[in-house]
C-alpha cells in the first residue's frame, strides 16, 4: 500500500475501475499542457525536485580558507483536488450500475486539468514561473473576431523564427478561442481550424484554463513538464454515507528557452 | 521499420502503453539475439570466436531480464502470474495453471489500480491533441 491508502478505502475493485476510467475519460482531454511540451517520468511520489545544474553563492564560508555554493533546484509541487461521493452510488456500481452519479469526480478532474494548464501556460505565483510569463516576446491580441487569428498565428510564428526557434509549432487555445476557431470557416468555406494547423504545421489544442492562446515550438527541449507522482485518486476518509476521495499530482515545470514560445492575449 | 511495434494507431495510445509496446518489442528482440548466439555458438568451433559470443551473449541475458523486470512492475496481474512460476523447483505447466487461478481470481486491478504506482497512468499527451 503507498501513500494514497486506497485499499483502506470502503470501495470495492469494480467501482475503483469505474472510478480511474472516469477520472481518465474527463483528465486527457483537458490536460493541454501534456499534448504540447516534453514529458519527463513519472519519477515517483518521493521526488523532490528537478536539477537546474545551477549554484547560488553563499554568504558565508564554515571555516577559512574554504568556500561554497549552494545548488539550486526546482522544488516539486503537489496539487491536489478533493472531492466526495455517495457509497450508495458506489454500491450501486458494484451491482453492475453503469450510470453512476459521479459528477464531484469529473469537477475535481476539470479543476485539477484546469490547475495544470495555468500553471503550465501562464505560471503559479511563487511555485511555477508559466511559458506566457516568461517568453520576452511582445503579446499581441487576437481579438473578439476569429478571422484576425491567422495573421496573429502566423505573426507568432514569424517571432519565433526570428529568434532562431524551428517548428513544429502547436497552439494551446483558451476555451472561448477554441470554440471561435471551430466554428469559423473562411471564405470560401475553408475551416479555420485547417488552416491554423497548416500555419503551424502542429497541432491545435483545447486549454481550459488559458487566457487567449499561447504558440510555442514543439521541437522539444524548450520546455520540461517533470512529474512526480502522475495524477492518481487517493483515498481521505469516509463515514456512512459518503466517501472522501481526491486526484493528486506532484510536478516541476521548467522553461529552458523561454523565446520559444509566443502568447496571444484574449 | 521504426513503429512497428504498435498494432494500434501510435496517437490513440496512451503514453504509458507505447513505453509498454516499446519494452515489449525490446524483449522480443533480445529474446531472438539469445536463441541467435545459440545457434552460432552451436557451429563454431573457434573457442576464441565462441568465449567472445558467449559474452555477447551474456549481455542479451541481462538486457532480456531487465525488460522483463521493467514490464513485470508495470503489470501488477503479470507479476504475479511470474511470482508463481519463475523459479519455483517442480512441474512448470502445473505451477502456471495455479499462478494464473490466483492472479485472476478477482476481475483485476482495483484498489491497487491498473498501474504499480497506483496512478492513472495518463503521462504524456504528445500525439492525443488534434
Amino acid at each position: 500500500m503507498n501513500h494514497l491508502l486506497r485499499s483502506q478505502a470502503p470501495i470495492g475493485d469494480a467501482a475503483w475501475k469505474a472510478l480511474d476510467a472516469e477520472a481518465r475519460e474527463h483528465l486527457s482531454p483537458a490536460l493541454a499542457a501534456r499534448k504540447l511540451v516534453d514529458f519527463s517520468g513519472p519519477h515517483g511520489w518521493e521526488h523532490s525536485a528537478t536539477n537546474l545544474g545551477r549554484t547560488s553563492p553563499l554568504a558565508s564560508a564554515p571555516s577559512e580558507g574554504v568556500s561554497g555554493v549552494q545548488r539550486r533546484v526546482l522544488a516539486m509541487i503537489e496539487v491536489r483536488a478533493d472531492f466526495e461521493l455517495s457509497r450508495a452510488e458506489l454500491r450501486d456500481v458494484e451491482r453492475g450500475a453503469d450510470d453512476p452519479d459521479l459528477a464531484a469526480l469529473d469537477r475535481a478532474a476539470h479543476q485539477i486539468a484546469v490547475g495544470e494548464n495555468v500553471a503550465v501556460f501562464h505560471g503559479w505565483d511563487g511555485a511555477v514561473t508559466g511559458i506566457g510569463e516568461a517568453s520576452p516576446h511582445e503579446r499581441a491580441s487576437l481579438g473578439e473576431v476569429a478571422d484576425g487569428y491567422p495573421r496573429q498565428v502566423a505573426g507568432a510564428v514569424e517571432q519565433l523564427l526570428c529568434s532562431g526557434i524551428t517548428g513544429p509549432y502547436g497552439a494551446a487555445l483558451g476555451r472561448e478561442q477554441y470554440r471561435r476557431v471551430v466554428e469559423t470557416a473562411e471564405h470560401g468555406g475553408y475551416p479555420l481550424l485547417d488552416h491554423l494547423r497548416k500555419i503551424l504545421d502542429g497541432p491545435i489544442v483545447w486549454a481550459p484554463g488559458v487566457q487567449g492562446a499561447v504558440v510555442l515550438s514543439l521541437r522539444g527541449g524548450d520546455f520540461v513538464f517533470e512529474c512526480g507522482q502522475d495524477l492518481s485518486i487517493g483515498y481521505d476518509s469516509h463515514d456512512a454515507d459518503t466517501v472522501r476521495l481526491y486526484l493528486e499530482e506532484s510536478f516541476s515545470f521548467h522553461v529552458a528557452t523561454p523565446e520559444a514560445a509566443v502568447a496571444l492575449s484574449p | 521499420m521504426g513503429f512497428d511495434q504498435y498494432h494500434e494507431p501510435a496517437g490513440e495510445l496512451p503514453a504509458a502503453t507505447r513505453t509498454f509496446a516499446r519494452l515489449c518489442a525490446s524483449l522480443t528482440e533480445e529474446a531472438e539475439a539469445i536463441g541467435w548466439y545459440e545457434q552460432r555458438i552451436a557451429v563454431e568451433t573457434d573457442p576464441e570466436a565462441i568465449a567472445v559470443m558467449r559474452d555477447a551473449q551474456g549481455e542479451e541475458f541481462k538486457h532480456f531480464t531487465m525488460d522483463l523486470e521493467f514490464l513485470l512492475r508495470r503489470t501488477p496481474p503479470w507479476r504475479e502470474v511470474a511470482q508463481g512460476i519463475l523459479f519455483q523447483p517442480g512441474d512448470i505447466v502445473e505451477h502456471g495453471e495455479e499462478a494464473e487461478a490466483e492472479a485472476f481470481e478477482d476481475s483485476g486491478p482495483g484498489a491497487e489500480g491498473a498501474y504499480e504506482d497506483g496512478s492513472l497512468g495518463l503521462g504524456s499527451l504528445r500525439g492525443a491533441a488534434r
